[in-house]
């Protein structure tokens, strides 16, 4: 368990962290040689029948690494999209598996009850999530700080009890919905062709990271970052701080209805556990564990998070872990606890997520090599 | 007639089991700012404790005086708890309020399923004492005992509180911290020493609600204390985090709402009227129902 853990990181770390320690180290790197090194290695990994004994199953480009990578990476999107929120605004939102929710549920209706092609249920169902979190937020953020997000966790609650009741059996409840396979281009569907869902997974990372960084960049990022220091002051400098915050909102809610679509064609289906608040809490586990308001931070946090689950829960099934006694295999075999224990650590002794780790190691090293100079 | 009758006790005591969630929530985030997820998990351990000590704890059990010592165990384990997160985790942080939200976010994803990979995520059959079973005619309309209980102990739990608020010295300080944390510790008061004790406060009448609940809903699950977080949450916003008095009206009015309208609608509705409550008073409102008349009834 412990070996696992601490090779999750290096599927992704030298991908996501090591060139922004090179960008910050010689200055010599051009700022598009990161995303430009993760790019060409997503690209490359369906192509690679590299085997990785401990780290996947099978080789990388097998089926199931493949679906595995993918649902790592709609995480990985719809974590960034959160991260708009959460950390280059300051907003606390519990309420965002809400928009994410409603773009797979919606989706999938569509697709179910009107018989919509999947272009256009996505659409539908993108325009709805956007448009939901467009009024609920212009709601929320009449109040701000802790009773914002206990407001938005009270609008995802009732969408939640909304999806589990299944009013006119609509939504299956409990059981959730599968996809309509009359609907879907064949493209998408079946084993065979799960290297059109990864592909799928790493376009829909590359929307949601390139829009965020993009908005980051422009003067509304700007306002943002302002936002997030003090809002006050930027209210006293004459700028209305209600409508950054509310598009803001609006934003990382369409990216994460969108996200919503692609999860609902990567797993075949939305089951009522995405509706529900823990999934939200997962997500902010996920900012924090790569670092908030980062580039790279909320990806490879959703990353590595989502791998480790996953990796959790095959070794709570797999037959050495029957030999341990039962009461350490209890605990263990509830990924929630673990990762609810290690998230606690985190925030003691990483304040800063993954990302701000190679600084810290740097720091300490530099600080261990002055006192060896005076000495 | 009758219905109406069941539907208003039913709601009191839903309304009942809210007010004892919410009062150590409001108390926490009115004095220290922290947005106590873990509340849930200190609601979980008081109703699983009870469950257990029922059936294994010696001089405890299912009924009469036995039952009482269960609920006195799941009390203690509570607060016991309580004081520990706070002591142990809320501590280290003071001051950095994002940090400590974190932190309870971590311990109420932890710790339900640390009880799940005990007891197995499958509900309990709660105990039930025979005082307790049954139905009582209230005019006309055969109502559950345990609902009675449960307004009874809120009402005891309110009239605690608001003595505690207005008779001992701890009291005023909590209350005064709640107005003005600065001023307090200007006045050369350590608010801070006060802190623990809400936490432990706040436990302990999550854990009461964590074993009532176990009689209201016969059964207890691991994740029974999210879902009722979320519902003290709606009633703290709704009742404004300065007065114990508003906190118990907005459980009340929560608990009614939820219950008329899941009977006269469709089933489920209910909660989804609450949260129209709540945008609603968002709307018109802000700061709460209490946050008009702004000075602190308890």
């Amino acid at each position: 368990m412990n070996v696992d853990t601490e090779h999750a990181p290096r599927t992704s770390a030298p991908a996501a962290a090591q060139p922004i320690v090179d960008v910050r180290r010689t200055r010599r790197v051009p700022g598009w040689a990161a995303p430009a090194v993760v790019a060409v290695l997503l690209l490359s990994l369906p192509f690679s029948t590299l085997s990785l004994p401990g780290l996947f199953e099978g080789t990388l480009n097998s089926p199931s690494t493949l679906h595995l990578l993918a649902t790592c990476l709609v995480f990985g999107g719809l974590a960034t999209s959160y991260d708009l929120l959460y950390g280059r605004v300051g907003l606390l939102s519990f309420g965002h598996a809400l928009y994410f929710a409603a773009g797979a549920y919606l989706a999938a209706l569509l697709m179910w009850t009107l018989e919509l092609p999947l272009l256009w249920s996505a659409l539908i169902a993108v325009a709805s999530g956007t448009a939901l979190a467009l009024v609920l937020g212009a709601v929320s953020l009449r109040v701000s700080g802790i009773a914002l997000a206990m407001v938005t966790l009270a609008f995802a609650q009732a969408g939640s009890i909304l999806v589990i009741r299944d009013p006119g059996r609509m939504t299956g409840g409990e059981e959730g919905l599968a996809l309509n396979p009359d609907t879907v281009p064949g493209a998408f569907i079946g084993v065979v062709n799960t290297v059109n869902l990864y592909w799928l997974a790493v376009g829909y990372v590359v929307v949601a990271v390139g829009v965020v960084w993009w908005l980051g960049a422009t003067p509304v990022g700007r306002v943002w970052q302002g936002i997030r220091a003090n809002e006050q002051r930027v209210s006293v400098l004459g700028v209305n701080p209600y409508p950054y915050k509310l598009a803001a909102f609006t934003v990382a809610g369409a990216l994460a209805s969108l996200g919503g679509v692609v999860y609902l064609l990567v797993s075949g289906g939305v089951t009522p556990a995405i509706t529900t608040a823990e999934f939200t809490l997962t997500l902010l586990v996920m900012v924090s564990l790569g670092g908030a308001g980062t580039r790279w931070g909320p990806l490879l946090g959703a990353v590595v998070y989502t791998y480790v689950d996953h990796r959790l829960l095959q070794l709570a099934a797999s037959d050495v872990f029957d030999t341990l006694p039962a009461v350490v295999r209890a605990p263990l075999s509830q990924p929630l606890f673990i990762l609810g224990t290690l998230f606690v650590l985190l925030v003691f002794f990483f304040p800063g997520g993954l990302t701000a780790l190679p600084g810290r190691i740097r720091a300490a090293l530099r600080g261990r090599g002055r006192a060896a100079a005076a000495s | 007639m009758s219905t109406v009758v069941l539907l208003v006790v039913t709601g009191l005591g839903l309304g009942a089991l809210y007010f004892l969630i919410a009062s150590g929530l409001s108390l926490i985030f009115g004095l220290m700012d922290v947005l106590n997820f873990a509340h849930g998990a200190f609601l979980s351990i008081g109703a699983y404790a009870t469950w257990w000590a029922s059936g294994h704890l010696p001089g405890a059990g299912s009924d009469g005086f036995g039952f009482l010592v269960s609920v006195a165990f799941g009390v203690a384990a509570g607060t016991l708890a309580a004081t520990l997160v706070e002591l142990g985790v809320i501590r280290p942080l003071y001051g950095r309020h994002r940090e400590q939200i974190l932190v309870t976010v971590g311990l109420s994803l932890a710790v339900p399923a640390l009880i799940q990979a005990v007891w197995g995520a499958d509900p309990l059959t709660f105990p039930r004492p025979a005082l307790v079973s049954g139905t009582v005619s209230l005019l006309g309309a055969a109502i559950p005992t345990d609902r009675f209980l449960l307004i009874a102990v809120a009402g005891l739990v309110l009239a605690g509180l608001l003595l505690f608020g207005s008779r001992t010295r701890y009291g005023l300080i909590v209350r005064a911290g709640v107005e003005d944390r600065a001023m307090v510790t200007a006045l050369g008061i350590d608010v801070r020493k006060s802190f623990t004790l809400v936490f432990a406060i706040g436990g302990a009448a999550a854990a009461l609600a964590g074993a009532l609940g176990g009689l209201y809903f016969g059964v207890v699950t691991p994740f029974q204390g999210t879902s009722l977080l979320i519902f003290a949450f709606i009633v703290v916003v709704i009742g404004g985090t300065t007065s114990t008095v508003g906190c118990a009206v907005a459980s009340v009015a929560v608990g009614m709402v939820q219950q008329f309208a899941n009977y006269y609608t469709v089933a489920g509705l209910g909660d989804i009227a609450v949260v129209i409550v709540l945008a609603a008073v968002l709307l018109t409102r802000q700061g709460g129902l209490a946050g008009a008349t702004a000075g602190r009834v308890a």
